[in-house]
C-alpha cells in the first residue's frame, strides 16, 4: 500500500507529462451564496486526483462545472485544447464525450440490462435517429462486452441493473464511462454508498484504469484514509475554496483537521494508522 | 378534539340540510334496493333474448374505453415529457402542458360529455372525446410523476456522456417508465368503462343508453342483466390487468 | 490484487483488435417475459383502438367537421360565458349542494370503511373474514356508481337520498380496500408486541393502528373526496340529484345554451382547482398506490 503512494508517476510540472485540464479562477454562485470561489488547478494525463472536503464544501459543484453540467458563474476551463466555457452546444457534446462521469448513486437505468446500460455511454456519438433507436455498431457491442469482462461482470451481462449489488452497479457505471473512450473521468463520491470491501474493489479498478489506460481521474471522496492511499495528488476544498493542493504524503494531520474543521473528530481515527508509522 | 367533532357535526348537519338528505330514508332504502337487486338478477326468458343487444353495445363501450385510454396515453406521453422536471426543455412549454392537463383533468367526464353534446350529438364521438379528455388529463399527471420518479439520475448520467435530448428520452426515460405507464393506461381503461356507462346515460349512446332504456321502461330484468354484464366485464378486465402487471412490473 | 487487474486490463486493451475481428454478433436487447408482455399489450391496445375507430357509431357526424365545431364551441363557451336560467348566487348555492353531497358521501364512507377495513386487513383479522370482505368490496366496485345510484332510486326515488347512498356504496368499497392496504403496511412488530402484553384487540386498534396509519387514512379520504366531488356533479346530471350537475344538464340538454354551460364549467373548475391544491400535499404520502 505504501509503495503505491510513493509511485507518484505524474510529478507536478514534469515536462514529459502533458497537461489535460486547466481550471482557472472558477466560481459558481447560487444567488448570494457562493458554492465554489476562485478555484484554479491543473490535471495531467493519467493523473489520479482525489478531491476531499466536508459535505457542502463544493466538491459536486466543482466536478460538474468542469463538464458544464452546472454552468459556472465565472472563470475558465481548458480541456485537451478546448476552451470549455466558450463551447457551443455541439462543442459541449464533443467535450462531454471525452469526459466520463460516475456517481454516488450509480445513475443507471434500473430496468435495463447491464449491457444496455454500458452501451448508453455511446449515445454521445450518435445522431438523433440512431441514438433514439439505440442502434449500436458491432464494434461498439464488442467493446461493451470487453469492458464488462474486464470489470468482472460477464455473468451479469443480461441481468437487469436493479438485480446487482452496489459494487456491481458502480462497475457498470465505470464501464459506461469507459466506453466513451474518455480522457478524463470525474467521480462524485463513487464509493460513498458502498461497503468497505466493494469500495476497495472500485478504487483498485479506478487506480489501475488510470495507470494502464492513461485516463486522468478526479474523484471526490469522503474518507481521507482512502484518499491518501490512492491519490497521486490531493485537492482539498473547504467552503468553496482550495485549501490544499499537493502530494498525499505532505498532507499532515493538522491540515486534515483544518480542512474538516469541526467534523474532524472521526476522521482523525481514519488517518491515524498512517501517521503512527 | 371536542372542537374537531363539533365542526364535523356542523358540517354534517349543514350538508344534510342543503341536500335535503335524511339518514333514515337512506338506511331504509338499502334493504329495498338490495331485495330489488336479488329479485332482478334472475334472468327471465324475455330478458335473455336481450343478450345479443347488450353484448353488441357492451363491446362498443369497451372499444370506446380502450380507444380513449390509448389515444389519451399517446398524447399524455408527450405532454408529460414536456412537463416533467427531468425532461422539460422549455419553461413556457412545460407550464403550458401542465396547465392543459390540469384543465382537462378537473372537468369531470360527465361535464365533458354535456359540453361535447353540442358538437357531436349522440354519436360515439361525444363519448370518445369526453373519455379521451379525461384520460389525457389524468394520464399526463401520473406519467409526469412516473418520469419524475425514475428520471433524474439516469438523465444526469446520459447528459454527462454527451447524449442528445431524444436519445435520452427514448433510451433511458421511456424504458424506465414504460411498465408503470402501461399499468396506468390499463387502470384508465377500467375507469373509462365505468365513466362510459355514465356518459352513455347522459348522451344516449353505448351500453349506458341500453341500460337507461330498460330502466326507464321498468324492464328491470333486462336492466339487471345489463348490470351483470357490465360488472363481469370490469371484473374480467381487472383480472387481465393484474396478470399483465405481474408480468411487467 | 491491483496487479492482477492491471494485467487483465492490459490484456483487454491489446486483445480488443482481435475480438473486433472475430465478428460474433452480440445480442443487446434480450426478449424477456416482461418486454414481450409489454409489446403484446401495446400492440393489442393499438389494434383494438384502430378497429374501434372503424366500427364506432358516428351517426352521420363527420369527425373533422365535428372537431372544428368543437373548437368553435369551446371558444364561445369559455370566452363568452353567461348565466341565463340561474343567477350568480343560485349557481354558487348549487355548487355548495354538490359539495355537500360529496362531503356526506365521503364522511359516511370513511366512517364505515374504517371498521370494515379493520376486518379486511390480513394482519388484523381472520383470513377468511378478510378474504370475504375484500371479495364483496371488489364486487361492489365492479358496478359503476351511476348504476348503484339508479338502483337506489328505484326504492328511494330520484334525488339526494339515492345519490348519496349509491355514491357511498362505491366509495365505501374503494376506501375499505385503500384503508386495509394502509393497515397491512404497518410495522408488524408493534402489533405483535401489544398482542403479547395481552392488550385487547380494540385497544390495539385505537392505540397503535389508528395513530400509525392516520396520515395515510387522511390522504386516501381526501383523494376520495376529490373524486366524490366529480361524481356528485355527474349524479346531479344523470340521476337528478340536484346541485350544479343538474343545472349543467338542463343548460346542455334542455336549453341548449352553450354559453351557460361555459359559465357552469367555470364554477366546477374553480372548486376542482381549490380541492386539487388542498390535496396536493396530502396525496404525496400515497402517491402511486392507486393501481
Ligand atoms: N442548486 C443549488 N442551489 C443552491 N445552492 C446549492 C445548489 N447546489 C449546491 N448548493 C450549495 O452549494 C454548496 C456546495 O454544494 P456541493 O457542491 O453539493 O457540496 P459537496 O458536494 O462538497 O457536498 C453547498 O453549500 C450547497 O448548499
Ligand atoms: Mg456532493
Amino acid at each position: 500500500m505504501h509503495a503505491r503512494t510513493l509511485e507518484a508517476p505524474a510529478t507536478v510540472g514534469s515536462s514529459e507529462v502533458r497537461e489535460l485540464l486547466k481550471v482557472e479562477r472558477l466560481t459558481k454562485k447560487y444567488g448570494e451564496h457562493t458554492a465554489i470561489a476562485d478555484i484554479s488547478f491543473t490535471v495531467h494525463e493519467g493523473e489520479f486526483v482525489v478531491l476531499i472536503g466536508p459535505s457542502g464544501a463544493g466538491k459536486s459543484t466543482l466536478l460538474r462545472s468542469i463538464n458544464r453540467m452546472i454552468e459556472p458563474t465565472s472563470g475558465h476551463v481548458w480541456f485537451d485544447g478546448m476552451q470549455v466555457d466558450a463551447l457551443d452546444k455541439k462543442g459541449l457534446r464533443e467535450l462531454r464525450r471525452k469526459i466520463g462521469m460516475i456517481f454516488q448513486h450509480y445513475n443507471l437505468v434500473d430496468r435495463l440490462s447491464v449491457i444496455e446500460n454500458v452501451l448508453h455511454g455511446r449515445l454521445g456519438y450518435k445522431s438523433i435517429l440512431t441514438g433514439s433507436l439505440g442502434m449500436y455498431q458491432a464494434q461498439e457491442k464488442e467493446r461493451a462486452m470487453e469492458l464488462i469482462t474486464m470489470l468482472g461482470l460477464e455473468e451479469h451481462t443480461y441481468k437487469r441493473a436493479d438485480q446487482l449489488s452496489g459494487g456491481q452497479k458502480q462497475r457498470v457505471g465505470i464501464a459506461r464511462a469507459l466506453i466513451q473512450n474518455p480522457r478524463l473521468l470525474l467521480g462524485d463520491e463513487p464509493i460513498a454508498s458502498l461497503d468497505p470491501k466493494a469500495a476497495k474493489t472500485i478504487m483498485d479498478y479506478l487506480k489501475s484504469i488510470a495507470h494502464t489506460l492513461n485516463i486522468s481521474m478526479i474523484i471526490s471522496l469522503h474518507q481521507v484514509q482512502v484518499a491518501l492511499t490512492y491519490a497521486d495528488r490531493v485537492l482539498a476544498v473547504r467552503q468553496g475554496r482550495i485549501v490544499y493542493d499537493g502530494l498525499p504524503r505532505d498532507l499532515s494531520l493538522e491540515r486534515v483537521r483544518d480542512i474538516y474543521g469541526a467534523d474532524a473528530g472521526d476522521l482523525i481515527i481514519d488517518t491515524g494508522d498512517r501517521h503512527v508509522d | 378534539m371536542i372542537g374537531f367533532f363539533l365542526i364535523l357535526l356542523i358540517i354534517v348537519y349543514g350538508s344534510q340540510w342543503v341536500t335535503a338528505f335524511s339518514f333514515i330514508d337512506g338506511i331504509a332504502s338499502i334493504p329495498k334496493a338490495l331485495s330489488w337487486l336479488v329479485g332482478n338478477f334472475y334472468p327471465t326468458e324475455k330478458s335473455l333474448q336481450k343478450i345479443p343487444t347488450i353484448l353488441t353495445k357492451l363491446v362498443e363501450t369497451l372499444l370506446l374505453s380502450i380507444a380513449a385510454a390509448t389515444v389519451g396515453a399517446f398524447f399524455a406521453l408527450f405532454s408529460a415529457i414536456f412537463g416533467a422536471r427531468p425532461t422539460a426543455f422549455s419553461k413556457p412549454l412545460a407550464l403550458f402542458s401542465r396547465g392543459l392537463a390540469t384543465l382537462f383533468r378537473n372537468i369531470d367526464v360527465a361535464a365533458w360529455s354535456m359540453i361535447l353534446l353540442f358538437s357531436f350529438g349522440q354519436s360515439a364521438l361525444t363519448g370518445f372525446f369526453a373519455l379521451f379528455f379525461a384520460s389525457f388529463g389524468f394520464l399526463t399527471r401520473v406519467f409526469m410523476e412516473t418520469i419524475d420518479e425514475v428520471g433524474l439520475g439516469a438523465v444526469e448520467a446520459l447528459r454527462a456522456t454527451g447524449a442528445g435530448y431524444w436519445p435520452i428520452v427514448f433510451q433511458a426515460i421511456l424504458p424506465a417508465s414504460q411498465p408503470l405507464m402501461i399499468s396506468w393506461t390499463l387502470f384508465m381503461i377500467e375507469t373509462n368503462i365505468r365513466s362510459a356507462v355514465l356518459v352513455g346515460i347522459l348522451t344516449g349512446s353505448g351500453v349506458g343508453f341500453t341500460f337507461d332504456l330498460y330502466y326507464k321502461n321498468m324492464n328491470y330484468n333486462a336492466a339487471g342483466l345489463t348490470i351483470v354484464f357490465i360488472a363481469a366485464t370490469i371484473l374480467l378486465l381487472d383480472r387481465a390487468s393484474n396478470m399483465i402487471r405481474r408480468a411487467i412490473l | 490484487m491491483s496487479l492482477d487487474k492491471s494485467e487483465s486490463i492490459q490484456n483487454i486493451v491489446t486483445q480488443s483488435g482481435r475480438l473486433a475481428a472475430s465478428g460474433r454478433s452480440i445480442k443487446v436487447k434480450p426478449l424477456s417475459k416482461s418486454r414481450l408482455t409489454m409489446r403484446i399489450t401495446m400492440i393489442a391496445l393499438a389494434a383494438l383502438t384502430i378497429y374501434g375507430f372503424f366500427v364506432f357509431d358516428y351517426k352521420n357526424i363527420s369527425p373533422w367537421q365535428g372537431t372544428i365545431d368543437m373548437l368553435t364551441n369551446f371558444k364561445t363557451m369559455f370566452l363568452s360565458p353567461h348565466l341565463a336560467h340561474l343567477t350568480f348566487w343560485e349557481g354558487a348555492y348549487a355548487i355548495v349542494v354538490t359539495l355537500a353531497m360529496a362531503v356526506l358521501t365521503t364522511l359516511i364512507s370513511a366512517f364505515l370503511a374504517f371498521f370494515l377495513a379493520l376486518f379486511a386487513a390480513q394482519n388484523l383479522s381472520n383470513h377468511t373474514v378478510a378474504r370475504s370482505i375484500q371479495a364483496v368490496a371488489a364486487f361492489i366496485r365492479s358496478i359503476p356508481t351511476v348504476l348503484w345510484v339508479l338502483i337506489f332510486a328505484i326504492s328511494a326515488g330520484l334525488g339526494s337520498v339515492a345519490a348519496i347512498v349509491g355514491m357511498s356504496f362505491h366509495s365505501i368499497s374503494y376506501l375499505t380496500k385503500a384503508y386495509a392496504e394502509s393497515f397491512e403496511e404497518m410495522d408488524q412488530g408493534l402489533i405483535e408486541a401489544l398482542r403479547a402484553t395481552g392488550a385487547h384487540w380494540w385497544h390495539i386498534v385505537f392505540q397503535a393502528v389508528l395513530p400509525m396509519s392516520l396520515t395515510y387514512l387522511i390522504s386516501w379520504t381526501f383523494m376520495r373526496f376529490e373524486i366524490n366531488f366529480g361524481v356528485s356533479v355527474a349524479m346531479g346530471a344523470a340521476a337528478g340529484a340536484g346541485g350544479i350537475g343538474f343545472d349543467m344538464f338542463m343548460a346542455s340538454a334542455f336549453y341548449h345554451d352553450l354559453r351557460e354551460v361555459g359559465a357552469i364549467t367555470y364554477y366546477i373548475l374553480v372548486v376542482a382547482f381549490l380541492l386539487e391544491m388542498l390535496s396536493l400535499r396530502m396525496k404525496s404520502a400515497v402517491r402511486g398506490k392507486m393501481i
